[in-house]
Formats: C-alpha cells, structure tokens, sequence
C-alpha cells in the first residue's frame, strides 16, 4: 500500500496510480491481522503462514512479516489485479490446506473495497466476519466481535472461517533481532496464479474538487457560524 | 431483467440507508429500463413494508422464516441469491452497510456478477456496460470502475444518494426460500447497540474532537453540542489510543469513513489520516486554536479560539437557533 501520508497522482491521461516516488508499507490492517495470527499461535499452538499476491518487488514486505513470526510465506506470481482476482488465489491455495483461520485486513487503503474476506469465504464456502473488532477461538469454533451500526454485535461460528480485521483485534507487532535473523531462512514458496474472468476494471481516476478557501468566523461572534450554516451551507 | 433491491432492516425497521437503496435501486431501473422488485429478510411488520412504496418500489418480496430471524451472512446471501435468480434480475441492490459489506460479495460469486462495491453516485448504462464510480485511496480519489458481466451487484455508500419519494402502493409477497444447514452455523449471541446515541456511519451531523480537548472528563460539551444538533459523536485516532473515548468512534484511515452533511472538528490538528476519513464530507466546520492548523485548509468554515471558550457559546447559539 502507499504509506498513510502519500500524495495520490495519476498519469497515462488518469487512468494509472503513478507509484512513482511513493513510499510503499504493509496495509496497516494486514499487519493487524498477521499480529493476530501470530499471537493465536504462540507456544506451539499452531503454525502461520503468510500469502502474498504481487511480483518479486514485495519479497522484502513479505520478509517482514516472517520477522513478525509468520512460519512460512507463499507468494502468488502475478499482479494484484482486483479483489476478485486476489480472493481466488487465497481460495485456490488454501483449498487442501486444512486453514483453520483465514485472516485478512478488513480493506486495503488503497481501493477500500472490503470484498477480499466475504470472496474468499464464499469461494471456500465457509462463514466470515469482514469486518471484526474481537477475535477469540476455542477448539472449534470462534467467538468474535463485529461492528454494526451504532454499536457491536457478538457471534459464535465454526471453523474453518475466514476474518477481516479492524482495530482493537490485537496490537501490531513489530520485528525483534532475532526474527529478522531467522527471517531469512523462513521458506518463501513462489507459485504460479490461476486464471480468473475479469469482471470489472477501473477506467480512470479523478481527484476530488477542491474546497473552496475557508470562511473564518470571529470566535466572539458564533452566532454568525450558526446562520451561515442554516442560509449558506442550509445543513442545519 | 429486473433489479432487485435488498434492505436491511433493524430490529424491524427500515433506516434512512435502507430507503436511499431503495431510491438509488428505483433510479438504476428506470435508468436501465427494467422492472424493479424489494427484497426484505427476516420480521418486519406490514407497516414498515408499506413505507418502501413511498420510494416507487411496489412489488416487495419477504422471506419471513424462523431460520433467518436473525442476520447471518451466508445464509441471506444464499436467499438474496435465490430470490434474483427466481425474479430474474440481473442487478442486485444493497446499501454498504457493516452487513451490506459482508453480503455484497458473496452474492456477487453466487450469481458470477460483476461486483461495484461503495457506489457513491447512479452508474452510466450501456448495454452490459455498466460504469460506477466510487472513492478510493482512502477519499484521496475517486475512481470510474466499469462492471462488463451481464450480471452486477452494486452496493451504495450510506448518505451518498438521497432518498426521493414517489408513492405508490404496495403488493408483498411471501418467497419460501431453500436453506441449506451448512449456511446457519453462525449464531448471534448478542447484540450492543448504544440506544441513545446516532448511529456514526449513518449520521447526518458529526461532532468529533482530538486531543486538543486535553482529555476525557471534558467530552461533556462535545456530548451537549451533539446532542442538541441529533449528531454522533467521533474522535481522532490518538484520543481513542488513550481510552478517553471508545475505539468506535475513532474515525479516519484506520478508523470509520464518514461522509455527514456537516462534520464539526474541535481540537483536531487535521493530519493526512484523519482527513481520509471525513474530506467527504459535505461541509466542514473546523475549531481550533492553531490558526496555522493544517485542518482549516480543508475547512468550508473556521473558527481560531480555544474550544473551551469557544464550544459552551457555540452551545447557547445553537440552543437559541434551535428555540427559534
Ligand atoms: C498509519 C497511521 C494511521 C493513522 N490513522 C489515523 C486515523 O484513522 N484517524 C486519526 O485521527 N488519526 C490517525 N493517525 C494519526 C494522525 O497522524 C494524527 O496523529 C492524529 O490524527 C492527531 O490527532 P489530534 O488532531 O487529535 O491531535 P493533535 O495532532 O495533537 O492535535 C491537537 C490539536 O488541537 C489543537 N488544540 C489544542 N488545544 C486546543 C484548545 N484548547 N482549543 C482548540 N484547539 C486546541 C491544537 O492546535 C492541535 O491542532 C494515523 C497515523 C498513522 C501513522
């Protein structure tokens, strides 16, 4: 993902995101996730593996998040072309994997689409949560919470399950020496993607018209922000 | 071909997203040509269906089994999926609710739709080429995306389409829908839901305040304003990092994107995070003490004062507006 503090330009006559010049990070709600998948399997409980769907130019991003503690990494030849793409690479690869836990970020800061964790899911036939802000598993089943409108809603459901994460589901967790050490020996499997029918392209982009100068009201006179509001903005 | 058009309810009720996909839903049929038929799951009362006529929308079909008392989002995939099939609709309508967002996809795969996630305006249609456009980059941009299947399902940004009567009456029948076991071994145990408070997502009118207001025993003027104007509440990211408020109102790139009719900042220095999730916005009022803020750069309207002065006259005048 760009870094949080990018500026978003375009080239080829607006239709491409020029990656020139911008500083690229692990989306921040993947880290979440990965942190998460970690925790859950500390002490032995568990193995983790990390899928990543891009060229060769991410390995060192997928390193990283061996550093934090994933056991393996997979990554998926080809460029992440749409969620759709995306989530039938995750489906194909973890189709005879035997996955307790699928989790994903609940959307990438970049197309902010929220699609990847219900595709996938769907695509396995398995339940999901796209968007949680609690995670606890049991044996055979998880307890988590997601967010609804105006408040949260708790849940139970089998396993196998796919999760998209939001804040709160566990804190991001950050390299020491030694994973950074045994980083680097970490298996790192590069397979090839499968094809999937294209159903949607992004044509062009535009960026959005800026406001006009601000209109600074007197702080001993707020009244006046009050009617502009009702006359002007006519919000209230 | 028709378009159908899922709403969500609440405990029974429709809520104002629901009747903006409705609307929006209404608009994309006639735009296309097409019929267009509601779709309600789980029990909501005659009344409350009758209230979708008010949009244009008078074939309403509801499935009202036992099973689907409550939302589980496989299992209403499943029977939005099932219902466009048997009504033969080619575009499936929803709001990008939290639900919303966990259904939109799965119903896509099931009917090999095209998916248009977070519409924030009515698509151009030509032919099985539809185009939508939605924000991305976290409101840095929008994007034109077009959906080519012959297939779509288009969900809709709350608070991006307005709701436009046009009544007519209403005729529901009831669907019987085929659901397998395997798509209810998800189980709501309970449900939160502050009564008293205006949904943040949803809201029309947001006051959110950042650090600037030093730290929590001072949100009771941030609750007072609100309450006065019917608005939710939110805050900055390190405000909900400290406790001082719940991480659900934290709003921004990593929090929740709200795009209200008016978005009232107070004590928020304006970093690039947080304006990702609030520049949608349609107007934006910005209160701080900083006049070189980087906040009121994006601000319709500003006032440089100290909130703790500034908020309780900000108070009395809405109080004297609002007794008007
Ligand atoms: C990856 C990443 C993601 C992030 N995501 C988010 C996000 O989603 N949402 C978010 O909000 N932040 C996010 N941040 C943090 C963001 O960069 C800022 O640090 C944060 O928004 C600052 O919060 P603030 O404006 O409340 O505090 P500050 O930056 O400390 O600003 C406080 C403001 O209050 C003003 N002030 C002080 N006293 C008064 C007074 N008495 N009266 C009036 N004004 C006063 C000051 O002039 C100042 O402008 C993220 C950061 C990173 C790195």
């Amino acid at each position: 993902m760009p870094d949080t503090t990018s500026k978003i330009t375009f080239s080829d006559n607006n239709s491409t995101f020029n990656s020139a010049g911008v500083q690229f990070i692990i989306n921040p709600y993947d880290e979440i996730a990965l942190s998460k998948a970690v925790e859950l399997a500390e002490g032995g409980k568990g193995t983790v593996t990390v899928l990543h769907v891009g060229d060769a130019s991410s390995e060192a991003t997928i390193r990283k998040a061996l550093a934090v503690g994933a056991d393996e990494a997979v990554r998926v030849d080809a460029p992440a072309r749409d969620a759709w793409f995306v989530a039938n690479q995750i489906a194909t690869y973890a189709k005879d994997q035997n996955f307790d836990l699928i989790l994903t970020g609940r959307e990438s800061i970049d197309y902010n689409g929220t699609q990847v964790p219900a595709f996938v899911a769907e695509l396995l036939s398995i339940p999901s949560v796209s968007i949680a802000k609690k995670i606890d598993i049991s044996d055979s089943s998880a307890t988590v919470e997601r967010e609804i409108e105006g408040g949260k809603e708790i849940l139970t459901t089998s396993l196998p399950l796919v999760v998209g994460t939001a804040e709160g589901v566990a804190e991001a967790k950050i390299p020491n020496m030694r994973g950074i050490m045994t980083a680097r020996t970490k298996p790192l499997n590069v397979i090839p993607a499968v094809e999937v029918a294209s159903l949607s392209a992004i044509k062009s982009y535009e960026t959005p018209a800026p406001r006009s100068t601000v209109k600074l009201i007197d702080k001993d006179n707020v009244a006046q922000l009050v009617e502009l509001l009702h006359s002007e903005a006519k919000v209230i | 071909m028709s378009v159908l058009v899922y709403i969500e309810n609440v405990e029974g009720t429709f809520k104002k997203s629901a009747f903006e996909a409705v609307s929006y839903a209404k608009a994309v049929a006639d735009l296309a040509g097409q019929d267009i038929i509601a779709l309600s799951i789980g029990q909501v009362e005659e009344s409350e269906l009758n209230k979708i006529g008010t949009y244009g929308v008078s074939n309403v079909v509801t499935v009202n089994t036992d099973q689907l008392g409550q939302f589980v989002n496989q299992a209403y995939a499943s029977v939005i999926a099932e219902v466009a099939k048997s009504k033969n609709a080619s575009t499936v309508i929803l709001s990008n609710t939290f639900s919303g967002k966990g259904l939109a996809p799965r119903i896509a795969a099931k009917l090999s739709a095209a998916l248009g996630a977070a519409a924030t305006a009515l698509p151009t249609v030509d032919g099985n080429k539809w185009q939508i456009k939605r924000t991305v980059f976290s409101s840095k941009a929008i994007a034109t995306e077009e959906l080519s299947a012959d297939k779509r399902v288009i969900s809709l940004s709350p608070n991006a389409f307005e709701v436009k009567e046009n009544p007519v009456s209403v005729s529901v029948e009831n669907f019987q829908p085929n659901v397998a076991g395997s798509d209810l071994s998800t189980v709501i145990k309970d449900i939160v839901r502050a009564t008293d408070k205006v949904s943040l997502p949803e809201a029309e009118i947001v006051v959110s305040a950042g650090r600037g207001l030093k730290g929590p025993e001072n949100w009771g003027m941030v609750e007072e304003l609100a309450e006065i104007l019917g608005a939710a509440t939110a805050c900055s990211k390190p405000v909900s990092d400290a406790g001082w408020r719940p991480h659900s109102e934290h709003v921004g790139q990593t929090g929740i994107a709200v795009s209200p009719n008016l978005y009232i900042a107070i004590g928020i220095s304006g970093a690039i995070q947080h304006l990702a999730g609030v520049s949608a916005s349609k107007t934006i009022v910005v209160i701080n003490k900083d006049p070189e803020a980087p906040f009121f750069k994006v601000a319709d309207y500003g006032i440089v004062g100290d909130a703790f002065e500034v908020i309780p006259q900000l108070i009395e005048a809405f109080k004297a507006y609002k007794n008007s």
